[in-house]
C-alpha cells in the first residue's frame, strides 16, 4: 500500500495534466494529493521511529532480478516528507502564478512526475532503480526548465541543465554496476553494514563516478553554472526543484552511500574540498547579481556546497548540523523564490535596483520575506540561527585544517545573510517604485509565509525536529545517534561567531552597491569548458555525419553488401565444413526445371526494360518458389505463396500503371560494378545455404512440435499449430505489422485529403467482358466458401487463417477487376477496415480467457468433445479477417487512384 | 538437390541487390521481392529438405513417423511470406505517392533540393 503512494505521483501526473487541460478551474484542488502523501509518510515516519525501518518489496521484474524495493528509514522519509510537503506548497502557489496558462496542464503533468520520481530517489533501496529515478528527474528537470519553450534561453538552459546532470547520471549507473559486481547485490541497505567496498580495488572509481553524479547534481563547483540558468524555469520550479528537492538529491546520494563508500581519506577530502570551494564561490558571486532569482540561485549553490562540506567533514555533530541545515534552507530559500515569484508576477520586475517599497502594497509578502530573510541570516529563535550554529559548533570541534574551514564559512555565511536581506527585506523597504502594485491572491503568500514561519516555529521549539532527525543521522552514520537541539546553549564560542556573522551581514548589506560595483568579476567561468565541449562535439558531427549519412539509399546498400561479403565471407571461408560437403538429397528432373525456372525469373527481373516484364518476372520466380516449397512437404507455404503471388501481381499492375520505362539510367561501368557486387551477395549467399543446410541442428524443436502439437494443440496440421497456439502471441504481432502497412497505405492514399466519391451509376457496366463479369459473379461466391473451408480445416489438414484471408481477398480482388471498385465495395458490405480492426480485437479477445483463469495470456483453452473448440480456433478467425481486410484495404486503395 | 536450390536462392539475391542498386524507384521493388523471396528459400533450405511429407499427422495417427519436413521453419516462412507482402504493397504505395508529388522515379532525382 506504501508503495502505491510513493509511486501514485506518475499515476496522478497523468491525470493532472489532462484535467487541468480539459477543466482548468481544478489546479485549485490538486494540491490535496501531495497533502495526503505528505500525512501517509509522516504516519509512517511515525512508525519507524517507534519499530525502526523496513523495506517494502514490489516484484517489478523478477526474471532480471529488479523489484521496486522501499527502504523506509529516516533519512529516506526525512527527503520524502521534504518534498511532499514543499510540493503541496509549490502546487497550492502555482494554482494561482499560472492561472488561465494555456499549457498548465503539461505543467502539472511535469510536477507529479518530478514530484513521483524525487521520491524514488528519496526511498529506493535498489541501486539500479535509483538510477532510473535520478534520470527521470534530470528529464523532468528538462521539461519544466524548458516549460516556455519558445524562449530561446529557456531552450539552451533546459538543454544544458539535462546534459550536465545527464552526465552525472551516467556515472551514477557506471557506480551502479560496479558496486553490483564488487558486493554481489544491488540493495543499498545489505550493502550498507559491509564496508567491504571501501578494500576494494575499484573503490576510487566507484567513488569517483558517484561524487560526479552527486557534485553534478547537487550543481558544484565546476559544474554549478547550470543552476542560475535553470532559473529561466517558471518560479514554482525554481523553488522546488533547484531549491528545496532536486539540487539536494546529489547531497542526499553523498549521505545515503556514506555508510558504503565513506570514511576514508579520499571520500573525506573530495566531498569537503568541493563543498567548501562551492560555498564560497555561491556565496561570492550571489552579491554580484541583481536579479531577484539569480541572487537567490546563487546562494543556493552555496548552501548546497556548505551541505557538502559537512557531509565531507562526517563527524557526528557535522552530520547533525547538516541535517538541520537542510530543513532550515528548504524553508527559508523556498520561501524566499516563492516571494520573488510573486514580486515578479505582480510588478513584472526581478531586478533589486529596481523594486522598493513595496510593503504597503504587499503587507503579507512582505511578513513572509522578512522572516525567511532572518532565518536565511541565522538570527537567533530562527531555525536558520540554530542551523548555523550547529556548523559552527562542528568546525569548532574538528582537527586542526577546520579552523581554516571554520573562517570560510563564517565569511560566507555574512553573504549569505546579505544576500537573503537583497532578496527578502531590499524590495520591501524605502519609498515605492511600483505604485501600482498590490497583494496578489492568498495563493502566493500563503505558501511562503507558511515556509518562513514553520522556520520560526521550529526555530522557537526546535526539539520537535530531534527525533526525526537522529533517525536520518543514523541512517547516515549506520549507528544509533540521538540528536538534542536547543535555543540557548550559554555563550559559547559559537554563539559568539553567529553574532559576529549577523554584523557582518548587516555591514555587507549596507555596502552592497560597493561591493557590486567593485568586487572583481571573474569574465569566464567554468561554463565555457561546457560550450567549449559542445562547440567541439558539434563541430566533429558535422565533419562526421555527411560521410556516414550520404542521404543515398543505393550508397547505403553497397555498405551493407559490402560488409556482409568482408565479415560474412570471412566466416564463410574459414568453415571447416563447406569444403567435405556432399549433396544429400537426390535430385528429380522437374526438379531441376522448377530451378531453371526460378533462375531464369531472376534473370529476366533483372534485366527488363519494362516494369510489365520485371513483373511477370517475379511472378514467375514466385510460382517456382512455391512449387520448390509444395515437392518439399509444405503445402501450407505453397498454398499462401501462390495466393500471395497472384495478389501481388495485381498490386503491381494497378501502381506499375504509372511507371513503364525502366531503361538504365546508370553508365555502364557503373552496372558493371554493382553486378560484380551483386555476383560476390549471390556466392555468398549460396555457400551460406549450402553450409546451413549442412549443419546438424538439434532435432529437438521439430520432435517437440511434432509431439505435442496433436495432444496439447488438438491440432494435426503443425505448422497451423505452431502459429495460432504455440506461438500465437508472435502471430499476433505479425498481424499487427500487416495492419499497420494497411493503415499506413490508407494514409498515404489520402494524404492530399480524402479521395473524391468516384462517380459511377450503378447501370453503367465496366468495360470488361461480360463472360467475364458473369464468371467473377458466380466464383465470388465459390472462392469465399472455399476460403471458409481452408480457415476451419487448418488445425488438421493444410489451410488456415491466412491463406484463408488470401482467398477470400483474391475473391474480392476478382470481382472488383470485372465490375470496378465500388461494386466491389459494396459488395463486401463493410470496410475493409473494420475487417482489420474487428480481427485484430477477436484476436486480442481470444487470449483473455487464460488471463482470466491465472495462465499467461494467450494460453490455449479448449472445450473438449467429439470436435475440440478451443480459443486457437477464434485467434485464426481473426488472424483470417486481418488478412483478408489488409489485402483488401490495399487493392481497393490503389484501384480507386485514377 | 541442396546445390540447386542454393544456386538459386545465390541467383535470387544477386538479382535482387543488382536492382537494389539501380536508380528506378521500381527496380528498387522488385529487387526487394526477389531477396525476399530468396530469403524464404534460405531458411527453408536450410530446416533441411525431407520431400513429400509434410508435418500433417495422418488422420487416426497418434503422432508423426519420420521422415517428415520440420515444420518449424515452415512456420517461420509462412509468415515471412505474408509480411513481405504487406511490406511490398506499402513500398509500391509508397513509391506510387512519391511518384506523384515529386513527379520522377529517379532515387538520385529525389535527393536533390528542388
Amino acid at each position: 500500500m506504501i508503495a502505491f503512494f510513493i509511486l501514485s505521483p506518475f499515476v496522478v501526473a497523468l491525470l493532472f495534466g489532462w484535467l487541468v487541460g480539459r477543466y482548468p478551474v481544478t489546479a485549485r484542488i490538486l494540491a490535496v494529493w501531495p497533502a495526503l502523501l505528505t500525512a501517509v509518510l509522516a504516519t509512517e515516519l511515525g512508525s519507524v521511529l517507534s519499530t525502526g525501518s523496513r523495506i517494502v518489496d514490489v516484484a517489478w521484474a523478477p526474471s532480471l532480478g529488479l523489484s521496486l524495493s522501499f527502504n523506509l528509514d529516516g533519512l529516506g522519509l526525512l527527503f520524502s516528507l521534504l518534498i511532499t510537503s514543499v510540493g503541496t506548497l509549490v502546487v497550492l502557489y502555482a494554482s494561482q502564478y499560472l492561472a488561465g496558462h494555456p499549457h498548465a496542464g503539461r505543467f502539472y503533468a511535469s510536477l507529479f512526475a518530478f514530484m513521483g520520481a524525487m521520491l524514488g530517489i528519496a526511498l529506493s533501496d535498489n541501486i539500479l532503480t535509483l538510477f532510473i529515478f535520478w534520470e527521470l528527474t534530470g528529464f523532468t528537470s528538462f521539461l519544466l526548465i524548458g516549460f516556455e519553450h519558445e524562449r530561446d534561453d529557456a531552450r539552451s538552459a533546459a538543454l544544458q541543465a539535462l546534459i550536465v546532470t545527464g552526465a552525472g547520471g551516467l556515472a551514477l549507473l557506471a557506480a551502479g554496476v560496479l558496486l553490483f559486481d564488487v558486493s554481489g547485490s544491488t540493495s543499498l541497505s545489505v550493502m550498507a553494514p559491509g564496508g567491504s567496498v571501501a578494500a576494494h580495488p575499484f573503490y576510487p572509481v566507484i567513488a569517483s563516478l558517484v561524487l560526479l553524479a552527486a557534485f553534478t547534481k547537487s550543481a558544484q563547483v565546476p559544474f554549478h553554472f547550470w543552476l542560475p540558468n535553470a532559473m529561466a524555469a517558471p518560479t514554482p520550479v525554481s523553488a522546488y526543484l533547484h531549491s528545496a528537492t532536486m539540487v539536494k538529491a546529489g547531497i542526499y546520494l553523498v549521505a545515503r552511500m556514506t555508510p558504503i563508500l565513506g570514511g576514508t581519506a579520499l571520500w573525506a577530502t573530495a566531498v569537503t574540498s568541493v563543498g567548501v570551494v562551492t560555498m564560497v564561490v555561491g556565496a561570492y558571486r550571489s552579491l554580484q547579481e541583481t536579479d531577484l532569482k539569480r541572487i537567490l540561485a546563487y546562494s543556493t549553490v552555496s548552501a548546497l556546497g556548505l551541505l557538502m562540506m559537512l557531509l565531507g567533514i562526517g563527524s557526528t555533530e557535522a552530520i547533525a548540523a547538516a541535517l538541520v541545515y537542510l530543513v532550515a534552507h528548504a524553508g527559508y530559500k523556498g520561501a524566499l523564490f516563492l516571494i520573488a515569484g510573486a514580486i515578479d508576477h505582480e510588478t513584472g520586475v526581478r531586478d533589486i535596483t529596481m523594486l522598493r517599497g513595496l510593503r504597503r502594497a504587499m503587507p503579507m509578502t512582505a511578513v513572509a520575506g522578512g522572516i525567511a530573510a532572518l532565518s536565511m541570516a541565522g538570527v537567533p529563535l530562527t531555525l536558520g540561527f540554530i542551523a548555523k550554529d550547529g556548523a559552527y559548533e562542528a568546525l569548532l570541534h574538528g582537527g586542526d585544517w577546520s579552523r581554516w574551514l571554520l573562517i570560510l564559512t563564517v565569511t560566507s555565511s555574512m553573504l549569505l545573510g546579505a544576500a537573503g536581506l537583497l532578496a527578502g527585506w531590499l524590495p520591501f523597504r524605502g519609498a515605492p517604485l511600483q505604485p501600482e502594485a498590490h497583494e496578489p491572491g492568498w495563493q502566493l503568500w500563503i505558501p511562503p509565509l507558511m515556509l518562513a514561519a514553520a522556520g520560526v516555529l521550529i526555530g522557537v521549539a526546535p526539539s520537535l525536529l530531534n527525533a526525526p532527525l537522529s533517525s536520518a543521522a543514523a541512517s547516515i552514520l549506520n549507528t544509533p545517534s540521538t540528536m538534542t537541539l536547543a535555543v540557548w546553549h550559554g555563550v559559547t564560542p559559537a554563539l559568539i561567531l553567529s553574532l559576529l556573522t549577523l554584523l557582518g551581514a548587516g555591514l555587507t548589506y549596507a555596502m552592497r552597491d560597493a561591493i557590486r560595483k567593485w568586487a572583481w568579476r571573474p569574465a569566464h567561468g567554468t561554463e565555457r569548458i561546457y560550450t567549449g565541449s559542445v562547440a567541439v562535439l558539434d563541430a566533429t558531427s558535422r565533419l562526421i555525419a555527411p560521410l556516414l549519412h550520404s542521404a543515398s539509399l543505393r550508397s547505403y546498400v553497397m555498405v551493407i553488401v559490402a560488409t556482409t561479403l568482408a565479415v560474412g565471407g570471412a566466416a564463410l571461408v574459414t568453415a571447416p565444413r563447406l569444403s567435405t560437403f556432399i549433396p544429400e538429397t537426390s535430385v528429380r528432373i522437374h526438379e531441376v526445371l522448377v530451378v531453371v525456372v526460378i533462375i531464369a525469373g531472376a534473370l529476366g527481373a533483372a534485366f527488363a526494360k519494362s516494369t510489365m516484364a520485371a513483373v511477370l518476372s517475379l511472378g514467375v520466380v514466385g510460382y517456382g518458389v512455391a512449387t520448390t516449397f509444395l515437392i518439399y512437404g509444405a503445402p501450407d507455404l505453397a498454398m499462401t505463396q501462390f495466393s500471395v503471388e497472384t495478389l501481388t501481381v495485381l498490386i503491381y499492375v494497378l501502381v506499375f500503371r504509372h511507371f513503364r520505362n525502366l531503361g538504365a539510367l546508370s553508365p555502364p561501368l557503373v552496372r558493371l560494378r554493382d553486378a560484380f557486387m551483386a555476383v560476390g551477395i549471390g556466392t555468398f549467399i549460396g555457400g551460406l545455404v549450402l553450409l546451413v543446410s549442412r549443419t546438424e541442428t538439434a532435432p529437438r524443436l521439430r520432435e517437440y512440435f511434432a509431439e505435442f502439437g496433436p495432444t496439447l494443440g488438438h491440432g494435426r496440421n503443425i505448422v497451423n499449430v505452431i502459429l495460432v497456439d504455440f506461438r500465437g502471441f508472435d502471430t499476433m504481432g505479425e498481424i499487427t505489422v500487416l495492419a499497420t502497412a494497411a493503415i499506413g497505405v490508407r494514409a498515404l492514399m489520402h494524404m492530399s485529403g480524402p479521395v473524391p466519391a468516384i462517380v459511377e451509376s450503378p447501370e453503367a457496366q465496366p468495360s470488361t467482358s461480360p463472360i467475364f463479369r458473369t464468371a467473377a459473379r458466380f466464383l465470388l461466391p465459390l472462392l469465399l466458401l472455399f476460403s471458409l473451408f481452408l480457415l476451419l480445416r487448418g488445425h488438421n489438414e493444410p489451410g488456415g487463417g491466412f491463406v484463408a484471408g488470401l482467398v477470400a481477398a483474391a475473391a474480392f480482388a476478382l470481382y472488383q477487376v470485372a465490375h470496378g471498385v465500388a461494386r466491389a465495395r459494396r459488395a463486401l458490405l463493410v470496410n475493409p477496415l473494420k475487417l482489420i480492426g474487428a480481427g485484430l480485437l477477436i484476436a486480442l479477445v481470444s487470449g483473455i480467457p487464460a488471463t482470466l483463469l491465472g495462465q499467461p495470456f494467450m494460453t490455449a483453452q479448449w472445450a473438449l468433445g467429439d470436435i475440440p473448440i478451443g480459443t486457437p480456433a477464434m485467434f485464426d478467425i481473426g488472424v483470417f479477417l486481418v488478412v483478408a481486410g489488409v489485402v483488401l484495404m490495399m487493392i481497393f486503395s490503389l484501384a480507386e487512384e485514377p | 538437390m541442396e546445390l540447386l536450390l542454393a544456386l538459386a536462392a545465390g541467383v535470387l539475391y544477386a538479382a535482387g541487390i543488382y536492382l537494389m542498386l539501380r536508380r528506378r524507384l521500381a527496380q528498387l521493388i522488385i529487387g526487394l521481392g526477389l531477396l525476399s523471396n530468396g530469403t524464404n528459400l534460405l531458411i527453408f533450405t536450410a530446416g533441411g529438405l525431407t520431400r513429400g511429407h509434410p508435418p500433417v499427422v495422418p488422420a487416426g495417427a497418434d503422432g508423426l513417423v519420420p521422415p517428415y519436413a520440420d515444420p518449424v521453419p515452415q512456420a517461420l516462412v509462412l509468415t515471412a511470406i505474408v509480411i513481405g507482402f504487406g511490406l511490398l504493397a506499402f513500398l509500391l504505395v509508397l513509391a506510387h505517392r512519391v511518384h506523384a508529388t515529386v513527379g520522377t522515379d529517379d532515387i538520385d532525382e529525389l535527393g536533390r533540393e528542388r
